[in-house]
This record gives structure tokens, sequence and C-alpha cells, in this order.
């Protein structure tokens, strides 16, 4: 019964990609690219980072709370 | 799984005004958002909260406090005017103006919002109550909302030129001896005795910072010794048992205001936890302090006594590495890790045999939780790397020691108290949360979309919602609302209609969707909800 048959998944495109994985970095490469990621990250914070880091800090008083 | 909410007090500074009047900016934080409502609802979407059934004097152990003997800082039942009194509190310049009054002449300190939050000034802060969700997702969810309703109120702000702009932070402390806190609430049973509830939280809540702590730089209430540590509060906690959140904080609150039928339940309101904005974290405290309450409602929390529990507790903060070992009173030395993994255990082999982990059958939720305890404990013992895109204090913390080996600074180095205190500005370009989340290194729990809509939309599975839609639809026609009524002021009619909402699990959209759908007006909508007749 054609309810039966197996139904071919659609896909968008004929054609089909095969996922092919990257060859795994060598350790020092891996190790570089983690310390890039955070030197990025601290140059992008350093950006945003109020200036007069000790004045803004001592200003920041609260009054009381729960 | 159980109904929750949340509380944040934001901490709140105005850089190019020091010293201006806490108290009166946070007013003016809760104006701006009043603004923005306006802008979005016709008819206004500000609703003054009704302060009938407040009752913070009321302990769960069993008796009320005396006014006379109150620190008037727990007189939170009554309206908070903007007297000589309320600016003596707040300690500083006064600076009243007429820019932030409503038509009747007041200030505006106090709204219920669409979503069925409560937006207000607490004391010298500006606070969000979460509206009543039944989940850890939906708390994260409209917890993160509010997080955006500051937002919107700060960018207010900021686009009026006659007033100076007003940061707000999602922190717990100025680290010059000041804390703020960040609240949670669980519904239990009535029928559970209190110091079932102490004796089965207090070893739990000891040892939970290690997966929800939101780290802090500095060691004391002042920060005088330099250091980094767990937890934002623990070295504020100073009692084991109390009422008071302002001073001599205890680990467990007795407040004991249900805002609901008090004689099957009571609120379990706790103060111990820090303000998150890790989605990771936060959906943790609310879902492991849930099932820990199952336990203890079950009669299964584990048999567990910490000696002296607040030394444990600030000991447990200022311990990074995990290994420190707390003395147990039947003489067992463990960690902190050893102590979750002992209410991990509990907590799971009860949802086994409840049947509410199931994947098919259980409740959607407990799963997730588990799921997530035992994964956070594994990566806190092996994998600390992994752990950091969830537990916020090691996200700080590794941020924190970037800064320290790039350019060699002390942790007495201003610049890592600032690192500290902007990681929880909640503007996106400037919080360094969020600039940690916008590369993913921060894992997402609800998507943005969902947060936003949080923002306006009420949870449809407890009375919040009835509450929101109120607000949203009968704005106009509304006098006052609380956690457990709305009240209507319709025209025509001689006196106010009071709607009690006793029931946190009734008032849905599933129980009263259909009301909001049949009426777009509040006198018929009113006169079906009472079974009133027509025109009466």
């Amino acid at each position: 019964m054609a309810g039966q048959e197996q139904q071919q998944p659609q896909s968008r495109d004929t054609e089909v990609e095969e996922d092919i994985p990257a060859p795994p970095a060598a350790p020092e490469a891996q190790a570089s690219a983690a310390t890039q990621g955070v030197d990025d990250l601290l140059d992008e914070i350093d950006g945003v980072l109020e200036s007069n880091a000790e004045e803004f800090v001592r200003a920041f008083v609260q009054k009381g709370g729960q | 799984m159980r109904v929750m909410g949340s509380e944040t007090e934001y901490g709140i500074h105005a850089p190019s005004a020091p010293g201006a009047n806490a108290t009166m900016m946070s007013a003016r934080v809760i104006q701006a958002y009043a603004q923005v409502t306006r802008q979005r609802a016709a008819g206004g979407a500000e609703t003054r909260w009704d302060y009938t059934d407040e009752e913070p004097l009321h302990d769960a152990r069993g008796w009320t406090l005396e006014r006379s003997e109150a620190e008037p800082e727990q007189l939170t039942d009554r309206p908070p005017a903007l007297d000589a009194e309320a600016v003596a509190l707040a300690y500083g310049r006064a600076e009243l103006d007429h820019d932030g009054e409503d038509e009747s002449g007041s200030l505006l300190m106090n709204m219920v919002l669409g979503n069925g939050a409560r937006l207000y000034v607490d004391h010298a802060h500006p606070e969000y109550s979460s509206p009543e969700v039944t989940n850890p997702r939906d708390a994260v969810t409209w917890d993160a909302a509010g997080d955006l309703v500051a937002l919107a109120a700060v960018r207010r702000l900021a686009a009026d030129p006659e007033l100076p702009p007003i940061n707000l932070y999602k922190n717990n402390t100025d680290n010059k001896s000041v804390s703020y806190g960040s609240h949670e609430n669980y519904l239990m049973p009535r029928s559970v005795p209190f110091g079932e509830i102490a004796r089965g939280l207090t070893p739990f809540f000891v040892t939970r910072q290690i997966m929800c702590g939101a780290g802090r730089v500095g060691l004391g209430q002042d920060s005088s010794r330099p250091g980094y540590q767990i937890s934002q509060r623990a070295d504020f906690f100073e009692t084991e048992v109390g009422l008071e959140t302002t001073i001599r904080r205890p680990i467990i609150n007795t407040r004991d205001e249900p805002h609901a039928t008090a004689d099957k339940y009571r609120r379990l309101h706790v103060i111990i936890g820090d303000a998150n904005l890790s989605q990771g974290a936060n959906f943790l405290k609310f879902g492991s302090t849930a099932m820990v309450l199952s336990l203890i409602e079950a009669g299964l929390a584990p048999r567990i006594e910490v000696h002296d529990p607040v030394a444990a507790l600030q000991a447990v903060s200022h311990d990074t590495s995990l290994t420190a070992t707390l003395r147990l009173l039947d003489g067992r030395r463990v960690t902190a890790l050893d102590l979750q993994w002992m209410y991990f255990e509990a907590a799971a082999k009860l949802a086994q045999d409840t049947g509410v982990a199931d994947a098919v059958d259980g409740d959607g939720h407990t799963h997730a939780v588990l799921e997530r305890w035992s994964a956070t404990l594994t990566e806190l013992d092996s994998d600390r790397a992994a752990a950091a895109s969830t537990v916020e204090w090691l996200a700080k913390l590794s941020l924190l020691e970037g800064y320290r080996q790039r350019d060699g600074l002390e942790w007495s180095d201003a610049r890592l108290g600032l690192v500290d205190l902007q990681w929880a500005d909640i503007r996106p370009e400037k919080g360094l949360y969020h600039r940690l989340l916008a590369r993913d290194r921060m894992q997402r729990i609800v998507d943005d979309e969902a947060i936003a809509r949080a923002v306006t939309e009420p949870p449809s599975d407890t009375r919040a919602f009835f509450r929101g839609r109120c607000v949203s639809r009968f704005g106009s026609d509304l006098v006052g609302a609380s956690w457990d009524s709305v009240i209507f002021d319709l025209p025509g009619r001689g006196k106010l209609q009071r709607v009690p909402t006793r029931e946190p699990l009734r008032g849905t959209e599933a129980l009263t969707g259909g009301l909001f759908a049949r009426h777009r007006e509040a006198a018929p909508f009113l006169a079906e909800l009472l079974g009133l007749p027509p025109g009466s």
C-alpha cells in the first residue's frame, strides 16, 4: 500500500553534502588558538571597560538592601 | 514542578551624578519604565500595588513580630511615601523634583506589569519580582525578562537630556559592606513542619553556591582582604534562621507571607542566593532547590548536619579549589561537592520512584534538572573549562585570570574590581557577561525571542496570567493589583471590585483565556467572572 511505502526524505538540494570533518589540529595549534581566543576577548573587553577603574569602582556606593 | 518566582534588586549608579539619592534614582527607573509601557499599551499598563495582604512580620515559626520592635525596613506592608523619612533612610542628597510625578501628584514607586511581574522601589534599589511560574525554565525566562525591563528603563533615561544616565547592575554587593538581595520564592504545603525545612535545606544552601554562585572579587563584607570567592552573598550572612532580610541575615529566612490561602500554603522565601546572569546557573538554582524541597516534603532529605553552618558557608565561598572539607555533626568530613552529590543522589532516587523524571510520562523538567545537576558536579570535579559556560563564578574567574596573566595584576588591582562590577552591567554592549554570551562562551537555556516575549506576556499556567492580562487589557479600569488580588474601578459603580486570586494555580490561560477572548470591555468581563447579572 502506498501508505506503507518508504518515504524518501525530501531534500531541498539534489546534491548530497557530506560533512567532511576537518583534520584535528595539532595540540600546539589548539593551545595557541585558545590563547588567541582569550586575547581577542580581552582586547574586546578592554574596549568596553569604563575608563578610570579606580574612580569608577570607588564611586559605586550602594545604600541598604535586603 | 512547583510554583516559584524570583526577585532581583538591581545595583544602581549614576556615574555623572555622584551622591545622587538612591531612592529618587530608583523611582526614576520605575517612572521611566512606566513611560515606556504607556507608549506600548494605550490606556497605560501600570497599576498600583495593593498592600492589603502584605504580612512582612509574620514568622514561619509561628509568631508575629511587634511593629514597634521591627526595623523600619521590615515594614514593607505600607506604601512607601517618598517623604523626608524615606529620603533620610536612603542617606543621600535629596533631589525631589516633579518630573516623576503621575497624575495624582505622587511619585510612582510601584507597578504591576503586563507580564504579571511587580516593578518597584525597594529601599534604595529598583526591584523586579517575576510573575509566578511552575518550572525552572520559566523561572530563567521571566527572570531574564526582568533584565530587559530594567534595560528599557535605562535606555529611556539615557535618551532624556534632562536627567543623568543611570546604570543598573545585576549583582549583590558594592564591595563596601552593603549587600542587596536576589530572592527566590517556592510554594510549599503548609503541613510541612518549618523545622524540617530548615534542617533539610541548610546543608544544601551552604554548598549549592559551587553551582550557582556568581563570583566576587574581594573577601569580607567590605572587601578589605584581596582575593576571589565563589559567592556574592556568603560574607553577608550572620545567622542560621531568622526573620530579618536586611540585617543579621539568616541562611534560612522565616518570613511567612504566603500571598495565597494561608492555611494551605507557605511561601518559602530564600534570601541566600546570588543574582545570576548565567542562564545555566539560574536554571540549576531553581531546579535543584525545588527538588530538594520535594525531598523534604517526602521526609527523604539526607540526614546531614553541618557544624557551624554560617562559618561553613563562608569557608565554601572562599575555597575556589573546592577541596576544603566541612565537619558534619556525626564526625564525617566532606567537601561541598560530596554534599551536593548526596543531595543529588537522594533527589534522583525520589524522582525515579515517583516517575517525575521519566522522559515520556514525567513532568518535562525534572529530567533536565537532574542531567544538568550531575553534569555540573562532574565538570566541577574534572573539567572546569567545560563548567565555565554555565557556572557563573568560574566564567567570571576565567576572565579575571586572563587579565591577571596578561597584565600581571594583583587581586587588589582596581581593574579586577571593575571587571567584577561591569560583569553585571545589564547593557549588552557594556556588560561583560553579555559580551561572553555574544561570543557563545555562555550557554543559553532559553532563546532570546522567548525572553523578549516574556517582557510583555505572562506565564500561561499560573494566576500571573490573569493578573498580567488584566493589566494589559483593562489597565485603565484597575486601581490596584497584588500577588493575590486585582482591583477594578469601573465607571458608574460606587465601589471598587476586588477580585481575589488566592490560589496560585488558578487564573491560568486554560481557566480564564476564554473569558479574555469573549470580552474586550472590563464591565462584561467582570460580570461574567463574578457571576453578576449583566448591567448590575
